[in-house]
């Protein structure tokens, strides 16, 4: 599947849901789900900082795409970094680059990543488009 | 006084909904709601009689510098100051401090000086005097605190000696509510003839403040936090330190005469009002400080201390819930975390219910490390709130809880 087809199937999936609580809890779920990030990725160099909530975001390029891991110390974080993980992860540096994150605002979570919601979300994005360009310059 | 349903009805945004629920307005300590006479008064300006104060040879600005000047004698009267001159419009609590700090860092402070906050601050009463110690080689100097959340003021005496220039604690603490006991911190700094700032920031919206009884050299607030606009603010001194102070701000009106060798400076109050100031909004202030002062101060504390108490024994009865800042002496706040649940998570699903509280260090960090916590969630009432909201904060709690484990 491509990136915006995952998209796609995102926006699906929560549009089974009309009530608040219930994307939530959905959100808690796949919080709950996501792949443990190895405890030694758990320190500063892999912490992005917000004010409510810390993100830690760990890279792995095989040459080929990046595989991410990441954890969260609030569960609805999580939920989205996971989300973003299932987007981005596993993908070449050019199509990560390239990719344009719909999804989020698609099933209403957009305040989630605003800049005054300082929870780490928009910073982990950029993080990752970040790890995307060093790596793609390491190809050339 | 009014009831409940009268004050309610003087604040228009409180009928209204989030999510398609009834919203339930806990965040009063970050900012309170605006009655509609402050709206209107606001309004009112703009509509007509809007001019740039103490400017102008025509009529509008006549009215308008009129209007600002009784704002500031409604200041004076509200704090019970002295003088008018003694009260000096700013853009908060934060702009407030930021002025003293500099000003008083420029004219009395010297390399060893100290100066002492509490471990109670928030940032805004911190980072300004971290940044004036700084530039003129002083050191801050940190009352701590107990378990419950209070001042230790027999450490407080302890730290206070001869290299002591300053003192500057807030009135009630933002993260804790917990109340400063002021005279006692007042009375031993003037002994030693320290001068003593209080940060009104969390204080003046609950009760009477009154500069002649209380004694403090600086009082400062936010106009926004005691129901008044967003960018004002107050900053009150004793003449005898704002006439010695230089201002911490060049512009207009703030002059009595330029040339390119030297300026000198305007009188008492406005040596320290460079620019246009936010008039509109100081004489909505005044109108804010009115409706309070119509409401009635002792109603309205009596009216949030019946509504901590009862907030407090609900919150309590809920299995795992802790609150941090267990003084007997607290404004309308109360902060708490929830066993293994992330005050981010809790607050997000109480929002979703329509219920604003906030979440987060609330620029308070070093009272969060004090209790090796990363945050706590914060409801903070005001006179305006009702027992019924609290009963949905508790359902809404519960709701957190349940989806949580």
């Amino acid at each position: 599947m491509t990136i915006n087809e995952i998209q796609d199937s995102i926006i699906d999936e929560f549009s089974l849901f009309d009530d608040w609580m219930d994307k939530y809890n959905l959100l808690i779920d796949l919080g709950r789900e996501l792949p443990v990030i190895d405890p030694k990725f758990k320190v500063k160099d892999f912490l992005i900082e917000g004010c409510q909530s810390k993100v830690w975001l760990h890279p792995e390029y095989d040459g080929k795409i990046i595989t991410f891991t990441a954890d969260s110390d609030a569960i609805i974080t999580r939920g989205i970094v996971a989300l973003l993980i299932k987007v981005l992860s596993d993908r070449s540096p050019e199509e990560i680059l390239s990719a344009e994150l719909f999804f989020i605002e698609k099933i209403g979570l957009r305040q989630n990543l605003s800049p005054t919601r300082s929870n780490g979300l928009l910073s982990m994005v950029r993080q990752m488009k970040l790890y995307a360009m060093a790596f793609n310059a390491i190809n050339k | 006084m009014k009831d409940i349903s009268e004050i309610r009805a003087d604040f228009p945004i409180l009928d209204r909904k989030v999510y398609e629920k009834q919203l339930v307005y806990f965040d009063n300590g970050a900012t309170t709601q605006k009655p509609q006479c402050v709206i209107d008064a606001m309004n009112d300006v703009y509509t007509t009689y809007n001019s740039n104060i103490h400017r102008g040879v025509h009529l509008l600005s006549d009215l308008s510098s009129e209007a600002y000047e009784n704002a500031r004698e409604t200041v004076r009267s509200f704090i019970n100051a002295e003088k008018k001159e003694e009260i000096i419009f700013t853009s908060g609590t934060t702009g407030s401090i930021n002025g003293i700090a500099f000003s008083f860092g420029e004219r009395y402070i010297n390399t060893g000086d100290e100066i002492i906050i509490s471990h109670l601050e928030h940032h805004a009463n911190i980072v300004p005097w971290q940044m004036m110690c700084e530039r003129k080689g002083a050191l801050l100097r940190v009352i701590p605190i107990n378990d419950k959340g209070e001042i230790i003021i027999g450490e407080y005496l302890k730290l206070l000696s001869s290299k002591t220039k300053l003192v500057s604690v807030s009135q009630a603490s933002n993260a804790l509510g917990t109340i400063t006991p002021l005279n006692d911190i007042i009375s031993a700094a003037h002994e030693i003839n320290v001068p003593v700032l209080v940060d009104g920031a969390q204080g003046v919206q609950h009760g009477n403040v009154d500069m002649k009884k209380l004694d403090c050299d600086f009082y400062v607030f936010s106009g926004h936090k005691i129901y008044g606009p967003a960018g004002t603010g107050v900053l009150y001194g004793k003449e005898k330190w704002l006439s010695e102070l230089p201002p911490f701000q060049g512009g207009g009106d703030m002059v009595d005469k330029v040339t390119f060798a030297k300026t000198t400076y305007n009188v008492l109050p406005f040596k320290f009002e460079a620019g246009t100031m936010n008039y509109p909004g100081a004489i909505a202030l005044g109108r804010a400080l009115n409706y309070v002062t119509e409401t009635g101060r002792e109603a309205i504390a009596l009216r949030e201390k019946s509504l901590l108490s009862y907030a407090t024994k609900r919150l309590s009865e809920i299995d795992g819930l802790k609150i941090f800042g267990t003084s007997d002496s607290k404004i309308s706040t109360i902060s708490f975390l929830l066993k293994n649940i992330h005050p981010y998570d809790a607050g997000m699903i109480l929002d979703k219910m329509g219920i604003a509280v906030r979440t987060g260090t609330h620029c308070a960090q070093p009272v969060m490390d004090y209790f090796g916590i990363d945050g706590t969630i914060r409801a903070s009432l005001c006179f305006y709130n009702t027992n019924e909201e609290i009963d949905s904060l508790v359902a809404g709690v519960n709701k957190v809880i349940s989806m949580f484990s």
